[in-house]
């Protein structure tokens, strides 16, 4: 049995989204315990990008390579979350600009991994079983980013004023987000189908437990839910993905097909 | 008497002296990332298993199992394979003592963490604790953890309160 395509790119595209926002701090980190941090968990999520892209691609024939899906597709393409491709920064309107907020990465590293640890878990009973092969993989990976994250979280929550008021800042910005993991789009419902994929819904208690047990570690204050439900994983998505893009694919469009 | 070698055990045999490129002192078969050398219908293959999805020595690696081969006139074709998934349980007594003497405590077991829902919610809860790791230099159990990531994906960076040495601590996977 085969998982969708979409899918795989679905699953794919997270992994590389974030692994590339995360990489913007290499040279950047806090400290440089960090910098190696978020690099490494940068490496681990391409890793598994490449993994996925490399499947699907030996399913998708004529050409496709893990290359030309991650650097020769456009914005509407991509299916990952809108959680995955927002900047490192609190919410801000117009021409605003500011610096890389550690407490925002870290908010968003957790809710990505405490929902990625249940995701792959579940994966490794995927009928596709090369998706399942790298379940297994990447849910080892994955356990330690929740873990760094968590411990953050709670280090910065539970820590100064201003680390405090950050991290929930951060939490109030990017929860909204999360709403669009329990609203199945297309690709997961043929996935959960042909049994390669799963019901995102069942694993919301679990996620709901994760974090609500973290956030009161931290002292932070969970928002209410909203009506928002964002719509990266169908390809529709925030103004900041192009950016992310222009950024990763422009040095393979100039040269395609460069080797070194 | 002369015994006459298999092409896959000659292989083996070559492959034998191949080093990690990252930590040179264990095998790559010490560490389980060699896995087998068979014969394919298209001729030797050896089939290797990466270590993280991410780890950026699998090129280097591939490359050195061929020219290894390539050298004593051997062709063969390197299949990466990923399940079962590589675990740090696969690597030898042997090797965790080289890793010792090379600086590196050698990761705990990991055959033990379950997987299933309730056990991830679990893990999650008690991500804070972390056993203790001996001190490779002093053998102290005295030691705190300065960052979960060290200086390559697969290790994480300790201290030793009693020698006071950093050291790397390679995590269990």
């Amino acid at each position: 049995m085969q998982a969708p395509v979409d899918y795989l790119l679905h699953l794919a595209d997270n992994a590389l989204v974030l692994g590339q926002r995360n990489a913007e701090w290499c040279g950047h980190g806090p400290i440089l315990e960090e910098d190696i941090a978020l690099s490494n968990n940068s490496l681990d999520l391409i890793g598994q990008a490449r993994l996925l892209y490399q499947h699907a691609a030996t399913l998708m024939g004529q050409g496709a390579t893990e290359d030309t899906l991650a650097y020769f597709r456009d914005v509407p393409d991509f299916k990952n979350y809108t959680l995955c491709e927002l900047p490192h920064l609190p919410l801000m309107s117009a021409t605003a600009c500011g610096d890389r907020d550690f407490a925002t990465t870290i908010v968003r590293n957790f809710l990505y991994s405490s929902l990625m640890v249940l995701v792959w878990d579940r994966l490794q009973l995927s009928k596709d079983e090369q998706l399942a092969a790298i379940a297994a993989k990447s849910l080892k990976e994955v356990r330690y980013h929740l873990r760094h994250s968590r411990d953050w979280l709670v280090r910065l929550g539970d820590g100064t004023d201003e680390s405090h008021q950050r991290a929930q800042a951060a939490l109030d910005a990017l929860m909204p987000y999360t709403s669009e993991f329990w609203v199945a789009s297309a690709q997961e419902a043929a996935a959960q189908a042909n049994g390669c994929g799963l019901d995102m819904a069942e694993l919301r208690a679990d996620w709901n437990t994760i974090v609500d047990a973290a956030l009161q570690e931290a002292t932070l204050q969970r928002p209410a839910d909203s009506a928002f439900v964002p719509t990266g994983k169908q390809g529709v998505h925030s103004e900041h993905l192009g950016f992310v893009l222009a950024e990763m694919q422009s040095l393979a469009r100039q040269h395609p097909g460069a080797t070194w | 008497m002369t015994t006459t070698l298999t092409r896959a055990e000659q292989a083996w045999q070559l492959l034998e002296g191949l080093s990690d490129p990252e930590i040179p002192v264990i095998t790559l078969r010490e560490l389980g990332i060699l896995r087998e050398v068979r014969e394919g219908a298209q001729g030797l293959e050896v089939v290797i298993t990466p270590t993280y999805s991410g780890c950026p020595a699998m090129g280097q690696i591939e490359d050195d199992v061929r020219s290894t081969l390539a050298a004593a006139g051997l062709q063969a074709k390197v299949v990466t394979q990923l399940a079962p998934a590589w675990t740090t349980d696969w690597m030898t007594e042997a090797a965790r003592e080289k890793l010792r003497a090379y600086g590196i405590a050698p990761p705990h077991a990991c055959a033990s963490e379950k997987t299933g829902s309730a056990n991830v919610v679990q893990f999650a809860a008690r991500s804070a604790k972390t056993e203790a790791v001996h001190c490779p230099q002093c053998g102290s159990s005295n030691t705190t953890e300065t960052s979960h990531f060290g200086s390559t994906a697969c290790k994480a960076l300790y201290r030793c309160l009693d020698c006071m040495e950093p050291f790397d601590y390679f995590k269990p996977y």
